[in-house]
């Protein structure tokens, strides 16, 4: 054979090892890390559980900022408890990543170079109290919107790994609304601290769900490989309708003078997003992009003599159990 | 980046409840053992999860190649005469 005819062999194996891995997908079966892949699969999962796992651990800065601050010791212990399964989640997803072949410390070296992103929620400010209500409610609402359907992805160590992700979400949403409820029905100056609250995660909110559908670039391949069962757009309108009669309960307003029952669609019709301050967070200008990094980086930083230390202490033990047994 | 040794990876395997097998919940980094014993105390079994904990570092799992999983496993799919459905008895028997 020549080398163009072994080139051109080549390339019609990788075509139905292609077919065949679609196939499977479609057929509902899992892919497991050794299982044959095309590359693209695979720089997309890294990608995507990477960015994921990095959302669960930049989130845990804005929430610790008010640990040391709940009022009471059952917000304290419920905020510190969802601030530790978030850690948590980050670490499955870390490993779930690993097994696509990437290691922990080029995962972290993407994000402290600023290379990989994570959700740009992340880059507000918490100024006040209300704001760990508006979180666990709106925020952890919309990321449980974005998960549950990851649950059945046909990546396994992902999949496995959102179950679990999903089933501790619930409790981190209604410690948040519980907390705008009390709020709510206190003072009037708790009552507007949670509509202050509200006003300013009620946006963000909806752009955790990404760029509209004409926008977005990738859905289709997602599709496919079920990483997304519904757009963007139509994930963004069920959070939308399931949170307007919840801030109904509480007695808040919605901060979208657009927002309007539409009974034709059985949905709710809503304004214009700024689109310009979703990408300027993005591209790194949100208010709290830097302050993020460097918490995260110095926190990195700081530790590495601990875990140094840890490595030699083990290397050490090793030793000398090797030298007892001869 | 520390140019000293990462952490190693180890499997983690956990019995839910006594009376089940150790399951593979997932993996973590710890520097010992004694370390990825307690790092997946917190990470896996934060719920009650867990009765038993088993750890291992990831190196010393042998695993088969699913490529080629034809010659490993289709061995067996022939082998009708394995399962009871295979033997013909008459209605009358029962219990067997
Ligand atoms: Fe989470
Ligand atoms: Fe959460």
């Amino acid at each position: 054979m020549s080398e163009e005819q072994i080139k051109s062999t080549r390339a019609e194996e990788t075509r139905s090892l292609e077919e065949q891995f679609e196939a499977r997908i479609a057929r509902d079966e899992k892919i497991e890390p050794k299982d044959w892949m095309p590359e693209k699969y695979r720089q997309t999962h890294i990608r995507q559980i990477s960015q994921h796992a990095h959302s669960e651990i930049v989130g845990m800065l804005p929430e610790g900022n008010w640990i040391t601050r709940a009022p009471s010791l059952r917000r304290k212990v419920a905020l510190l408890a969802k601030v530790q399964d978030e850690a948590g989640h980050g670490l499955y997803l870390y490993s779930a990543c690993e097994t696509l072949g990437i290691s922990r410390d080029e995962l972290y070296e993407q994000l402290h170079s600023g290379k990989a992103k994570y959700s740009s929620i992340f880059n507000y400010p918490t100024v006040t109290w209300a704001d760990m209500g508006a979180i666990g409610w709106l925020v952890d609402g919309a990321a449980i919107i974005n998960q549950v359907p990851l649950c059945s992805t046909s990546f396994g160590p992902y999949a496995r790994a959102m179950v679990r992700v999903c089933k501790e979400e619930s409790f981190h949403q209604r410690q948040g609304y519980e907390i705008m409820l009390k709020l709510c029905n206190g003072a009037p100056e708790q009552k507007e601290m949670a509509q202050d609250a509200l006003n300013r995660w009620w946006w963000p909110s909806l752009m955790m769900f990404g760029p509209t559908d004409a926008e977005s670039t990738h859905t289709e391949q997602s599709m496919k490989w079920k990483l997304k069962r519904k757009t963007n757009d139509e994930l963004r309108q069920q959070f939308i309708d399931q949170t307007v009669p919840q801030a109904d309960i509480l007695g808040l307003t919605i901060p979208d003078p657009d927002l309007k029952w539409n009974e034709e669609r059985q949905s709710y019709d809503f304004g214009e997003i700024d689109w310009d301050e979703f990408w300027q967070v993005v591209k790194g200008h949100g208010p709290m992009n830097k302050a993020r990094m460097k918490a995260r980086v110095g926190a990195w930083e700081r530790g590495e003599w601990v875990r140094d230390a840890a490595m030699a202490h083990a290397e050490k033990q090793q030793e000398r159990k090797e030298k007892e047994a001869v | 980046m520390s140019n000293k040794k990462n952490w190693p990876l180890w499997e983690v395997f956990v019995r839910s409840k006594n009376g089940l097998e150790h399951r593979h919940f997932g993996s973590l980094h710890a520097a010992d053992a004694e370390m990825a014993l307690e790092n997946a105390r917190d990470v896996y079994t934060r719920r009650n999860e867990g009765v038993s904990i088993w750890v291992v570092e990831s190196k010393h799992i042998t695993a088969s190649n699913p490529e080629h999983n034809g010659e490993l496993f289709e061995p067996a799919q022939d082998k009708v005469y394995r399962h009871p459905t295979f033997y013909d008895l008459p209605d009358e028997v029962k219990h067997m």
